[in-house]
Order: structure tokens, then C-alpha cells, then sequence
């Protein structure tokens, strides 16, 4: 095969690739859970500590200039990123999940009274069902669920049909963290739009893999992490069309989010900062900055045209294996490969996978209903990086089939 | 290949998890209960025929690792017979074994449930050789809401 990149050289700006567990070389293969952070990240927030750090927004002084200069650099990095109009579309929150919290508790309650509905699929992570549920609680709204085929793709017909005039909002992962389904996201805003409603994607698993361009896709909400884009834990993004977030009430107050306060009342300050209130958490957001650099330097496409060749491979070696059953088949679908094995659970392969240096997750992923849809308890999960190599594939198999023998 | 981990998965908890003893639904139960690990997904129902104070008979189904489902296989073999406050004192002095919080060498006490103590090398496994056990203390105390070990 053509390998886009080189992944040994990337390998080497990866410092915690060195590790050994147990007495041999990791082989991290739990990418869709979080990556790992390349040197730049590591150095730029040694960085910000070391020479640039202090409260942004806020002080006259220099390093409080500094670090609100490297603060809202980094936004205007993400902005390009996802191709986004204006840096007023950024904001900053702690992970997706807070995002879809945001437009659940600010946009949903704000618009949706009883009876209403929101349109989920079945192959949502509980972060993209529970808000919902909560939202539903408080204003009385219903949450609709499309089904999935067996392959774990969205039945596009079903969906259709649930998208009614009673529809508010449209609320879909853009790809799954437990099948690798890669959804329709473009047919799937282009169906909802045709009908005004908006359509928020969760872009936590697709983000890392793949070019996202919101303009392109036209998605009125776009929420992800920063960690599983190998940039640190606790920062993630919120992207909303301007026309909606300004319309938006607050969700959370406090400062940094205001204009004016008296005890009679308050003027919000404006976007992106009406969302951000309370210090943020700077050094992590300049940091995803430089995660977005260093990928950008790599180049999306060179990644997910990478990442293609190590799932079919992987796929293809994982098939060999008699007792193997792969969990997601979808045509369209990411690094990941879902798998369970005839009498052997999950967590004892997860555990003895662990023995041979192998991380990959095992459990239900956070998507329980994907669990009972596919009728097992749990899925043990192998979930590639661009820093993967198809040896540590070639690990892992031969991993599976020791556990197999071992297990008798 | 897998020396190490052997502590952990011996050969008697790969027999338990190959044939679970009395892996049975009980119709005579006086209690039953649903137990849950939320971190794995693994589902115990346990049944339990309780006379006089005296454990006559513990059965379970469900779906789970090696790990829990021998435990629940041991489980039930070894508290058969015993005082419902002989089985709280086993199921002490077990989780204390696997969590380690009792870090003795020798667990003589324990009898064949020795094999799992292991365990406490694995913290992330001990949930699941406890589940079987936090059911039954749940079952024994007559609580009828499913057990979760979160």
C-alpha cells in the first residue's frame, strides 16, 4: 500500500509511545476513547506555564495580555479548522458533553414547549441522549429515537418519517463511538433543513478522523473534545451559527460573560463570551491550538485516507479469526473495529489484551442501547490513530488468538 | 505467553467459567434479585432458598466475564449450608481478600474461593468478582431494588 504519511517519524513526536506495560512496547489502540498528545502540545502548555500564563480577559498587565492573545489565537485557529465564518461561532466549553448541555439547556429550553420533539438515533452515546431526556423532563418535549440496521447504519427511510412538523431539533452523532458508522450528516441536515429545523452533530469520534468543514455540511450546532484530538483533556468546542447562539439566553452566569451588572440587572457580553462564563481553562485551550497545528501540518486527508487502509486491514486480518465477530459493519465507517468473541467477555479479553501491552476499551462504550440493540452485554473495541502502525495490528491479532487458545 | 496474569485466571476459575455450578433458575425461591455492574454490563439474577436462617439453596443466570461468573459459581457452591450470618462473614472477609484492604498471604479461611484472590492485583476486576456477592448480601437483606456495584 501507499502510505500517505510517515508514521514513523509521527511516532517519534508521541513521547508516551515509548512506554512499555507489562514488560513490552504499548500498543495504544484506544484512540476513540482519548489520543495521545504529541510533543508540541506538551511543550506549548509547558510553555504557557513557564513564560505566558495568567487570567485572560482581565488584567492591563503583560502576561494577562499575553495570555489572552494565545487564548483567542487558538480560537481563531479552531475557526479555521472547521472552516467556520466568524470567531464569534467558537466557543469554548469542556468537552462535547457540556456542549450538548449548552444547546440542550439554552437553545432547547428556550424553544421547545410539551409536545414538541427532538429527533436522536440509536446509535447515540449516552452524552447525546440524556440531555435530551433532561431537556424533555423540564419542558415536556419527546424525544424520538431513529432506528439502525444491523450493519449500524441509520435507516434512512425511518428517519424520514420521524421528522415531522413536530420536530424542534435534529441531534446526531456525525460518527459513532461504538460501530465506526460514518452517518449521512449531509442528507441528514439537507432532509432537516427542507423542514427548518436545526440540526446539532456530535463530532467528538469524527473530528480526529476526518475533514470537518461546518460550512459545508451546513450543521447549525457542532460540538467536540479536544482530547480525543490529541490535544489536552477538559477543553472542547461548540460551534453554533451565529444568527442562533446570539439569540440564545446564557446557560451558565457568572464572570468573563457579562457587560454590566447591578443588582436590578445584567447585560450579557457579547458572543462568543456570553457562553464562556468563569475563568476557562486557557492553557488547555491554547494548547488544542497547537493540536490543530500539528494536525493541520500533517493534513486531514492524509489522515483519514491513512486510517482507511489500517481498518480494512485490521477488518480484514480480524475476519480471519473463526470465533470473531465484528460489531459494525457500515459501509461508510472510521477507525474502529467493535468486535466480541464467541464465549470469551470483553473485559477478560480487555484484561489479557492489557497483559500483552495492548490497550483497547472494553465495555459498553457509553452507548448501552447500541449494547441491547446488537444483543450483547458489552464489545471489546480497537481504535486506531494515525500513529498506529499495521504491525501493532498485526499485535493485536495475534493477541486475540492467544486469548482464544487460552481460553480453550 | 500469559504466566503472569495466571494469578488472576487460573485453571479452576476457567473450569467454573466453562460450567457454571448451579447456573439454574430456581422456582422454589424465597428470594430472587437482579444484580448490575454498570461499568461492564455484566447481569446477575441470583436466586436463593433460605430456611430456618440456614442458606439451603443459591442458584444464578446471566451474562458475564470469567471473573464474575466464577465467582457467582463459587459463590453458590460454598454458602450452601451456611447461617445467613456465617455467609455475611465469608462475604467480609472475601472483599476485604479482593480489594485488598486484608493484604494476608494465606487464605486457608476462604477455602476454594481462594483462587480469586488474585484479584486484588487487577483493581479493575474486583467489581466483577464481587458482584455475585454484593447480590446475595442484597438478596439476604431482602432488598428488592437491583443491585449496582457503582
Amino acid at each position: 500500500m501507499t502510505i500517505p504519511l510517515d508514521v514513523s517519524k509521527i511516532r517519534q513526536d508521541f513521547p508516551i509511545l515509548s512506554e512499555t506495560i507489562h514488560g513490552r512496547p504499548l500498543v495504544y489502540l484506544d484512540n476513540a476513547a482519548s489520543t495521545q498528545k504529541p510533543r508540541a502540545v506538551l511543550d506549548t502548555l509547558r510553555h504557557v506555564y513557564e513564560h505566558d500564563y495568567a487570567n485572560v480577559h482581565r488584567g492591563v498587565h503583560t502576561l494577562s495580555q499575553r495570555a489572552t492573545d494565545l487564548f483567542e489565537g487558538a480560537r481563531l485557529k479552531i475557526k479555521g479548522f472547521i472552516n467556520a465564518r466568524k470567531i464569534e461561532e467558537i466557543i469554548f466549553v469542556r468537552g462535547t458533553t457540556e456542549a450538548v448541555n449548552l444547546v440542550a439547556q439554552s437553545y432547547g429550553r428556550s424553544k421547545l414547549q410539551a409536545g414538541d420533539e427532538i429527533l436522536i438515533t440509536a446509535m447515540e452515546h449516552h452524552s447525546n441522549i440524556v440531555p435530551w431526556q433532561i431537556l424533555c423532563q423540564q419542558t415536556g418535549a419527546v424525544l424520538k429515537v431513529a432506528p439502525i440496521n444491523l450493519s449500524g447504519e441509520i435507516i434512512m427511510e425511518k428517519f424520514e418519517a420521524l421528522l415531522t412538523e413536530r420536530t424542534k431539533l435534529v441531534s446526531v452523532v456525525h460518527m459513532s463511538n461504538a460501530l465506526g458508522t460514518i452517518n449521512p450528516v449531509k442528507r441528514i441536515i439537507e432532509l432537516a433543513h427542507a423542514k427548518g429545523v436545526p440540526v446539532m452533530l456530535d463530532g467528538a469520534q469524527a473530528i480526529p478522523h476526518m475533514t470537518v468543514d461546518v460550512q459545508d455540511l451546513d450543521c447549525d450546532f457542532y460540538a467536540f473534545s479536544g482530547h480525543k484530538l490529541c490535544g489536552p483533556s477538559g477543553i472542547g468546542v461548540l460551534y453554533g451559527k451565529e444568527a442562533l447562539l446570539k439569540a440564545m439566553p446564557p446557560w451558565q452566569g457568572g464572570g468573563d460573560m457579562i457587560r454590566m451588572v447591578t443588582f436590578d440587572k445584567t447585560e450579557y457580553n457579547t458572543l462568543p463570551y456570553k457562553f464562556e462564563a468563569g475563568t476557562p481553562a486557557i492553557a488547555e485551550a491554547i494548547g488544542l491550538g497547537a493540536a490543530v497545528d500539528y494536525l493541520q501540518a500533517i493534513g486531514m486527508e492524509n489522515i483519514a485516507a491513512y486510517e482507511q487502509q489500517l481498518l480494512e486491514y485490521a477488518t480484514t486480518k480480524a475476519l480471519e479469526i473463526p470465533s470473531l465477530k465484528v460489531i459494525g459493519t457500515a459501509k461508510e465507517k472510521g477507525a474502529i473495529l467493535g468486535f466480541t468473541l464467541h464465549h470469551i467477555h470483553p473485559h477478560d479479553i480487555g484484561t489479557m489484551l492489557d497483559q500483552l501491552g495492548i490497550a483497547v476499551r472494553a465495555g459498553h462504550h457509553c452507548a448501552m442501547p447500541v449494547m441491547d440493540f446488537f444483543g450483547v452485554p458489552a464489545t471489546a473495541r480497537a481504535s486506531f490513530s494515525f500513529y498506529n502502525t499495521t504491525e501493532e495490528v498485526d499485535t493485536l491479532i495475534d493477541g486475540i488468538k492467544q486469548i482464544i487458545e487460552v481460553f480453550g | 505467553m500469559f504466566d503472569e496474569i495466571r494469578d488472576l485466571y487460573q485453571e479452576v476459575v476457567f473450569d467454573h467459567n466453562r460450567n457454571p455450578r448451579n447456573f439454574r433458575v430456581m422456582e422454589d425461591a424465597t428470594r430472587k434479585i437482579d444484580g448490575f455492574n454498570p461499568l461492564c454490563g455484566d447481569k446477575i439474577t441470583l436466586y436463593v432458598k433460605v430456611n430456618d436462617n440456614v442458606i439451603e439453596d443459591v442458584s444464578f443466570q446471566g451474562s458475564g466475564c470469567a471473573i464474575s461468573t466464577a465467582s457467582a459459581s463459587l459463590m453458590t457452591e460454598i454458602v450452601r449450608g451456611h447461617t445467613e450470618e456465617e455467609t455475611h462473614g465469608l462475604f467480609e472477609l472475601f472483599h476485604k481478600i479482593v480489594t485488598g484492604e486484608d493484604s494476608r498471604t494465606n487464605f486457608d479461611e476462604l477455602g476454594k474461593l481462594a483462587v480469586l484472590a488474585g484479584v486484588r492485583a487487577y483493581p479493575a476486576r474486583v467489581k466483577c468478582a464481587t458482584l455475585a456477592w454484593h447480590s446475595l448480601e442484597a438478596a439476604l437483606k431482602e432488598d428488592a431494588e437491583t443491585v449496582s456495584t457503582e
